[in-house]
């Protein structure tokens, strides 16, 4: 039983950060039909600025972590507007190539800077807490907590300014919102600055629990992908259930059937749920 | 069509076969030939992927994980005795068939579900050649695979297969047969269902095209070549390793179509070779190299969205229409 909730414990918070990352990726994904695989290097790219801010310019953690998130937001806005505007009269498998040639580039840029080898941030809440025979960090409580907070912030600023109205009006009808005068342009630069910030604040969350290194980005930007799929495109709901779906499987399956084998359960678990429901979980049309 | 009518319309792709089988002559440095043999294996695996993708219109980024299939299938048989010869059409038909079971489930979905959900199938096979030791050597793999048996030719020996040349003519056969195989397919009645299921699927199968049985049928073919192109990888290279399922490989395939101009006969091929040069000649800088591949990748894709063969037919049209006009010019101040 301790060992079940110890593997719990560890899906909720691996799954925080799927969830984060992939709410941010169905806003792009999603909603501007952008399938952005570069989405994981945002993630990577957030993790080794904190790293940078915090080890060579010796700023406390919680100020790199904002520093980080608009200094990331500004990347986002700019790939947006270079790699990514031109694209959108094309089909969609041009945005896919051209977000190969973004994913290439990040990570290269990282290797030069930094080198091949991984780096370790040093942990601002090192300290182990036993909650309810869980024994775990304080930095482990506090990516769940973030990730609650933040996919909370992230609903309010859809549900409750303009400027997440105008995104929502966008997602639902994009000539629609034209007409209304919305600038779809502004909209797609907001939503590139809001997701590429939550994916490096997921990031800098996580970064001093694991280490940072250039590879990290690759596998988990497809995990965003599995779960935004998992969820139905652009799905916000849906992104966040999928999230904790899948880093549930992974405890669950890594910890006790194999460790080895723990992404191909998340992974068959997808084509399966996908077999049976071909747009997602709360996906509504075919995309 | 008559003889002549013939070779005046395809002179150029008989210029295009006398210089392929010229080229281990022009060039016959083993690094060169080395370079366009892999080359051409993943021509083949990107023109099989072209099947799928360019012309029935379904991104599946499962591709990698039936190379590998076929890879590991011939490394596996024929270092349990079997000829390469026949390790090689069995692997292709296990790729096949496995396709068929994860096309059955998968191709339920559509448009970026059917990417996602084939690419899970990748990544599981590249995580599968990881893990099973006992079968695949896990992350080392499997070294030492046989070059492709000697074909017996009674009266004068043998072909053997050890010289650079000799792989290189090899690949260019079997290269040349998958074009031969898809140039018929295309053009066939099952070629033009497959086109429709691209254009619209919903209208193809109001006229009678059942759209499920095309893409399961174009998935399959296209995952036999690509299980072909494996099974001549692994014999050539003497190795396999999990790399061989690896998304990177994936994705530099679909780089290699969409640049080369997906939804054309030569485009894939052109794409293949011409990136592969490219890379290699970037070689020299070093750790900057997928610096500047990135972003001359998301250059091109802004300034040439329908590939290199499209930017050339768009250029064909260009000297055309002014060789035209210039004739045209001189027919009026003749006349």
């Amino acid at each position: 039983m301790e060992v079940f909730i110890q593997q719990v414990f560890n899906g909720i918070m691996l799954g925080s950060t799927y969830a984060v990352v992939a709410v941010g990726l169905t806003l792009v994904f999603g909603i501007l039909h952008i399938p952005n695989f570069a989405h994981g290097h945002f993630y990577m790219l957030g993790a080794y600025v904190t790293f940078f801010l915090m080890t060579s310019w010796k700023i406390g953690f919680w100020p790199a972590l904002v520093l980080t998130a608009v200094l990331l937001a500004l990347l986002g806005v700019l790939v947006e507007r270079i790699v990514f505007r031109p694209m959108r009269d094309q089909p969609q498998v041009n945005a896919f190539i051209s977000a190969i040639g973004t994913l290439m580039f990040l990570e290269a840029f990282v290797m030069v800077v930094w080198g091949p080898q991984g780096h370790r941030i040093p942990n601002p809440y090192p300290e182990t807490v036993n909650l309810l025979g869980v024994v775990t960090t304080q930095q482990r409580l506090l990516v769940i907590a973030a990730a609650v907070a933040l996919i909370v912030l992230l609903h309010l600023f859809i549900k409750k300014t303009v400027m997440g109205a105008t995104i929502e009006a966008v997602a639902q009808n994009r000539e629609g919102a034209m007409l209304v005068g919305i600038n779809v342009d502004r909209v797609s630069s907001i939503t590139f600055a809001v997701s590429a910030a939550t994916a490096a604040i997921a990031a800098s969350m996580v970064a001093p629990i694991f280490m940072v290194s250039p590879a990290m980005g690759a596998l988990l930007g497809m995990k965003a992908f599995i779960v935004v799929i998992l969820g139905g495109l652009g799905s916000v709901p849906g992104a966040i259930a999928g999230g904790y779906i899948l880093g549930l499987i992974e405890a669950l399956g890594g910890g006790y059937i194999s460790a080895d084998y723990k992404d191909v359960f998340a992974f068959g678990a997808l084509i399966l749920i996908l077999a049976v429901k071909p747009t997602g979980l709360f996906g509504k049309e075919i995309g | 069509m008559r003889r002549g009518q013939f070779f005046r319309k395809k002179w150029p792709y008989l210029m295009l076969l006398v210089l392929a089988l010229a080229f281990p002559v022009l060039f016959p440095s083993r690094y060169v030939l080395q370079v366009v043999t892999m080359s051409c294996v993943f021509a083949i695996a990107t023109v099989s992927l072209n099947l799928i993708l360019g012309y029935t219109g379904q991104v599946s980024l499962a591709h990698a994980g039936f190379f590998a299939i076929g890879a590991y299938g011939v490394a596996i048989t024929t270092k349990a005795g079997l000829s390469f010869w026949l390790a090689l059409p069995l692997s292709a038909l296990l790729a096949a068939a496995v396709s068929f079971f994860v096309g059955l489930p998968t191709l339920r979905t559509r448009g970026s579900y059917f990417a996602i959900a084939t690419l899970c199938f990748g990544v599981i096979v590249s995580i599968v050649a990881g893990s099973w030791i006992s079968l695949t050597g896990g992350h080392t793999g499997i070294v030492g695979v046989r070059l492709p048996d000697p074909i017996p030719l009674p009266p004068l020996g043998e072909i053997g297969f050890h010289s650079k040349a000799a792989q290189y003519y090899l690949v260019l056969v079997f290269l040349l047969l998958t074009l031969f195989v898809m140039h018929r397919l295309v053009n066939s009645v099952q070629g033009l269902s497959f086109v429709a299921v691209r254009n619209n699927e919903v209208l193809a199968g109001s006229v009678g095209i059942n759209t499920f049985a095309t893409k399961l049928l174009s998935f399959v073919i296209a995952s036999f070549f690509a299980g072909l192109a494996g099974g001549l990888y692994a014999s050539l290279m003497r190795s396999v390793s999990p790399d061989v399922a690896s998304i990177n490989l994936m994705f530099s395939w679909v780089v290699y179509l969409l640049l080369g101009g997906a939804g054309t006969l030569a485009g894939p091929v052109v794409g293949a070779l011409a990136i592969s040069a490219l890379t290699e000649s970037l070689q020299f800088l070093a750790e900057y190299q997928l610096l500047i591949f990135g972003a001359l990748l998301v250059a091109a894709m802004v300034y040439c969205p329908r590939g290199l063969v499209g930017l050339a037919e768009t250029a064909g049209r260009r000297v055309k229409v002014y060789y035209r006009r210039r004739v045209g010019m001189r027919s009026d101040l003749e006349g």
